[in-house]
């Protein structure tokens, strides 16, 4: 008896212990956490965020024949919610028969040029971000899972070199901030983590849709470096070894920041 | 006679020279002013609460009332003037890293040493020797 009570608290203590290391476990943060209560309300209502307008657009788009090709996506994919789901928590990644990886705006556009016919879409571009944003938004909720190989390793490994390397005339790294600072006031504002789990995100300032290679090129500004043109691979690589950071944490796509 | 004032002039149309002059380090201080003479305190404190000028306050906090959005990075700027003397916080101005090696604080008389710097700003320092001469002048007054 005493036996049967000792063990039932035993599996109770297990129990509770496991739970505890599940939620109070991750000592991670997303950019979400370090958000106003008003911010977080807005990303969390379908209805208010402000992200959702083009994660609709980008529905439409799906749907939409384009290129000498005449074919929509859904012609190829079908519904997004079945053959996209999870597509995002694993970009960057190599196309078949590739030498470098593609973020995943970069493989919409291989799509765009292989397999519809259709121009490339420049960066920033609405239609781009908002397809983007729709296949991304099929992975809400669900954890970042980083694909591995020695090609993608050595793009991760130039991130990660980008990502500790000081550069700008404030001579100051993305771990600067981002690793010993994070959690800190810069100027008022509260450093975030930089786990790239809302990407393209509603960034207030912005008054629209970005990417993360825009959020990226603006942290490059503020510490007076030079930005990198829009196709380098210095994006991809740094976005490898972000998206490696962020491992298991779940995408919020469209996430809204301030 | 001409050519003098010329120089002059366009000296001081871009204060932000490109080739700094080596200040004399001794010890843990630079004893003398950059530009010869003493800077501007009232100068200095603007220089020092503006975001894109001085950008000390991403860092560090300071008795400035009216700018409300302050860092919490690096110590506050209260009280630097009973610490530190004039020499030494012209040296930590100037380039920090010579104090501590790994030291966050931007070198702000400094042009070598840097990566990839934007080419707006490429040879550049961050302030002029004028400049900071005005941040040391205030910071001088800054008793506890
Ligand atoms: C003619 C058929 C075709 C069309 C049209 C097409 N795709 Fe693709 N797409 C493919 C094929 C085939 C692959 C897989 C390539 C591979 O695995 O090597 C693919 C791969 C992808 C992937 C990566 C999936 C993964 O699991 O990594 C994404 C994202 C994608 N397409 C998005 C789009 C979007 C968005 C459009 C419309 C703008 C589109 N595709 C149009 C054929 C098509
Ligand atoms: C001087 C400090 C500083 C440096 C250096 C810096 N950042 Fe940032 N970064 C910030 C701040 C502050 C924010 C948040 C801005 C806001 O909320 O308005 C931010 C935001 C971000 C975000 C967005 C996170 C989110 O929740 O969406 C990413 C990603 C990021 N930075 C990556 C980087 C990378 C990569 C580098 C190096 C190339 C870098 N940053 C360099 C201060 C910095
Ligand atoms: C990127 C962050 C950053 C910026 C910008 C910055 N500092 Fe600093 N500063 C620091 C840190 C961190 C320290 C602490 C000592 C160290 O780590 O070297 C420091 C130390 C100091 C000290 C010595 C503090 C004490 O009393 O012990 C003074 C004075 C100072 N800074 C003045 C300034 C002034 C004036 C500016 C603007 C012209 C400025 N700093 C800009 C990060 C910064």
């Amino acid at each position: 008896m005493s036996a049967r009570i000792l063990c039932l608290g035993l599996v109770l203590v297990f129990a509770a212990s496991y739970a505890m290391a599940q939620v109070g476990g991750e000592k991670r943060r997303s950019g979400y956490q370090d958000m106003g209560e008003a911010l977080q309300k807005m990303q969390d209502d379908d209805t208010a965020n402000p992200g959702m307008l083009f994660v609709q657009l980008g529905g439409q788009l799906w749907a939409k024949p384009a290129g000498a090709e005449n074919k929509s996506c859904a012609d190829c994919h079908g519904a997004a919610a079945n053959s996209m789901k999870g597509v995002a928590t694993r970009y960057p990644a190599i196309p078949h028969g590739a030498d470098r990886p593609v973020d995943l705006e970069g493989r919409i556009n291989l799509c765009r040029t292989e397999n519809q016919k259709a121009e490339r879409l420049p960066p920033e571009n609405r239609d781009l971000l908002a397809l983007e944003a729709y296949v991304a938004h099929q992975s809400r909720g669900m954890p970042i899972a980083p694909p591995y190989g020695p090609l993608l390793d050595a793009f991760r490994a130039q991130g990660e070199g980008i990502y500790r390397r000081r550069q700008g005339q404030l001579n100051l790294s993305c771990a600067i901030c981002h690793d010993d600072n994070a959690g800190k006031k810069l100027a008022g504002i509260a450093i975030p983590e930089a786990h790239p789990t809302g990407y393209p995100i509603y960034r207030l300032e912005w008054q629209t849709l970005g990417s993360l290679k825009r959020r990226l090129r603006n942290c490059l500004v503020g510490i007076r470096a030079e930005a990198w043109p829009l196709d380098a691979p210095e994006y991809v690589a740094l976005e490898l070894y972000l998206m490696e950071r962020a491992k298991g944490l779940p995408l919020e796509t469209p996430a809204v920041r301030p | 006679m001409r050519i003098l004032l010329v120089i002059a002039l366009l000296l001081t149309a871009c204060p932000v020279a490109a080739q700094p002059v080596t200040p004399q380090i001794v010890d843990d201080a630079i004893p003398a002013s950059l530009t010869g003479r003493p800077g501007d305190a009232a100068r200095g404190r603007a220089i020092v609460a503006n975001r894109s000028t001085g950008l000390c306050l991403l860092c560090h906090s300071g008795p400035i009332a009216e700018e409300r959005f302050q860092g919490d990075i690096a110590p506050s700027l209260a009280g630097a003037g009973s610490r530190w003397s004039e020499g030494q916080l012209r040296l930590r101005i100037v380039d920090g890293s010579r104090l501590n090696a790994d030291t966050i604080m931007p070198a702000y008389y400094r042009t070598g040493g840097l990566q990839r710097v934007a080419r707006a700003f490429e040879g550049k320092t961050i302030l002029s020797a004028a400049q900071v001469e005005d941040v040391v002048a205030y910071l001088v007054t800054l008793k506890d």
